[in-house]
């Protein structure tokens, strides 16, 4: 079918989707490269001098950067153990047939929807504040002191939030995978007389292996970048307590007005994601030859 | 499973998965439902559930005091705009590739998904630069043009695997029956392609509207979206809760509503394919 004249109209209907996405990933790329190598500060915008990967050491050596990456390591894992683990539960629990399924999927599913500023202060006020929060009356009611979330446990209060956006997420990937395994496989099941456990080892986690993997990688992607979350709860706070990656980043840009530094931890972040990212296009890319 | 259930299990199993889900759905119809208190009942100890003087007045204080109804255009404007100038730019682009794949279409589509995996820091930096210095920063257009370029390559996968589905051999029998070139596009291609545009449109109104990281950073008031909006409550005087909280519903009831209609687009969408 890839005639001269067909392959030269393709190339042309194209070539606008690749030229912009060429200069929206190339541009900035190669910007924040070249501003990682300088002494660069909006206070002193006329003072630029090259300083080589003076910027990089002064990261890497730098407390707050190895608190930042031990943090974006920690919200990352712990999210992704929560909504993947819980996630696995609910899909099954979806799965049967139980009163009602397609509203309790549309409630399960709604979290995923919310606007991260909204989840993120709708958990801190409403729900988390250690006087007047909805926690804070159950732990009276229980007998306990409330807890007071955001000084005494800040990271821990940053994950239950993002878990909360991302187990819908995975529940719903995961019941997808779900619901295309075929009836004659857990009929067989059932006849050989396969127990509740090793039905789940040997026929569930193998059919959802392939969807469990790419919810981790495309969890991981966004997990890397969490950023509203933190703006409107923490500000990275107390002290560095939840500071990640990208709220270092932006610290240092927007607050600090450190474009060199603050681009070197960009370039950070690029190479974290993708090597993440290197796994997850390996993965599509096989699904795309079936 | 279709094990052989008894009766009293399945009771059980109902049981147990209603209040999961209204465990995980309960933080939004607590927003709901303090939307609609007054700033002291919403603080009130023991928390008052049902039996509280409803009001409306925190939705008419929200659009008095701050304006809202200016953050609920700036997201219409920038969700949909956005994604309209998208979709033009998209779909010839997934149509090529799905009806005339050349050698390299799928290095191609693997190149345009592996952009979607920079984060959106690495870009922060110089994006904010280019925009001080063209005084992009707070207009419409600029954080237009980011919105629509970080969801470009989701646009072009999502309809690439749409169009991948339209059989071509439907084509051939048009052609045999005698139809032009035009009549082809216009009633054979167009009637199959238009649900994968409109699922793949309403996913992406959907991220746009949620997204927090390039609308925070690059807008204060002007062309500020909701997720600004909102987030302009981290920072409170006096009693809020509810006003949060009619602000709050009012900023993803449409959004929510949508996307119950979307999930299996959600499915296809934010796995690029690789779960359907």
């Amino acid at each position: 079918m890839a005639t001269q004249q067909t392959t030269t109209a393709g190339r042309a209907l194209v070539a606008p989707s690749v030229i912009l996405l060429f200069v929206w990933m190339i541009v900035p790329l190669v910007m924040t490269l070249y501003f990682s190598t300088l002494r660069y500060s909006l206070l002193d915008p006329d003072n630029v001098s090259f300083v080589g990967l003076q910027n990089y050491t002064a990261f890497l050596t730098d407390p707050d950067f190895l608190t930042a990456l031990y943090n974006t390591l920690v919200l990352v894992g712990s999210v992704l153990v929560i909504s993947v683990v819980g996630g696995i539960l609910v899909a099954l629990l979806m799965d049967q047939p139980v009163f009602g399924q397609n509203i309790l999927r549309l409630m399960v599913i709604a979290p995923f929807f919310v606007i991260p500023t909204v989840s993120a202060l709708v958990w801190k006020n409403l729900l988390m504040n250690p006087d007047s929060g909805l926690f804070a009356w159950i732990a009276r009611s229980l007998g306990f002191d409330p807890i007071v979330w955001f000084t005494n446990w800040p990271m821990l209060s940053v994950i239950i939030i993002v878990s909360w956006e991302w187990l819908p997420f995975a529940s719903l990937i995961l019941l997808t995978a779900l619901q295309s395994l075929d009836e004659e496989q857990k009929e067989a099941a059932s006849l050989d007389g396969a127990g509740p456990i090793s039905y789940f080892g040997y026929i569930v986690l193998p059919h959802i292996a392939r969807a469990i993997t790419v919810v981790i990688l495309i969890e991981t992607i966004f997990l890397l970048s969490v950023f509203a979350e933190i703006y409107v709860t923490t500000s990275g706070g107390p002290g560095n307590a939840t500071t990640n990656i990208p709220f270092l980043v932006y610290k240092q840009a927007l607050l600090n007005f450190d474009i060199g530094g603050a681009s070197a931890g960009g370039i950070i972040a690029v190479i974290l994601a993708n090597i993440v990212a290197f796994f997850l296009v390996r993965i599509i890319g096989r699904n795309l030859e079936g | 499973m279709a094990l052989k259930q008894s009766t009293g299990k399945r009771i059980g199993v109902t049981v147990v998965a209603w209040v999961v889900a209204f465990l995980i759905f309960f933080p939004i119809l607590w927003t709901f439902i303090t939307s609609f208190k007054s700033e002291l009942d919403a603080i009130a100890m023991p928390p008052k559930f049902l039996f509280f003087n409803w009001t409306l007045e925190n939705y008419y204080e929200v659009q008095e005091r701050s304006n809202y109804l200016k953050f609920a255009y700036n997201s219409i404007v920038l969700s949909i705009g956005a994604n309209v100038v998208g979709l033009l730019i998209a779909v010839p682009a997934a149509w090529s590739m799905a009806f005339a794949p050349g050698k390299r279409t799928k290095d191609l589509l693997m190149w345009m998904l592996s952009t979607k995996m920079m984060p959106a820091v690495g870009a922060l930096v110089p994006i904010y630069l280019i925009f001080r210095n063209l005084h992009l920063l707070d207009s419409l257009f600029g954080v237009g043009v980011v919105l629509m370029l970080i969801n470009l390559p989701l646009l072009i996968w999502m309809l690439y695997t749409y169009f991948k589905e339209i059989p071509v051999d439907i084509l051939e029998a048009a052609r045999m029956d005698g139809a032009s070139l035009l009549n082809e596009i216009v009633y054979v291609l167009t009637p199959m392609a238009v649900p994968g545009i409109a699922s793949t449109m309403l996913l992406a109104v959907i991220l746009s509207w949620n997204e927090a990281f390039w609308t925070l950073n690059l807008t204060t008031s002007n062309a500020a979206p909701l997720p600004a909006f909102i987030a302009s409550y981290s920072a409170p005087e006096g009693f809020f809760w509810a006003k949060l909280s009619a602000a709050s519903t009012l900023a993803i009831a449409p959004i929510l509503i949508l996307g119950w209609f979307s999930q299996k687009q959600l499915v296809r969408g934010l796995t690029f394919g690789a779960v359907k």
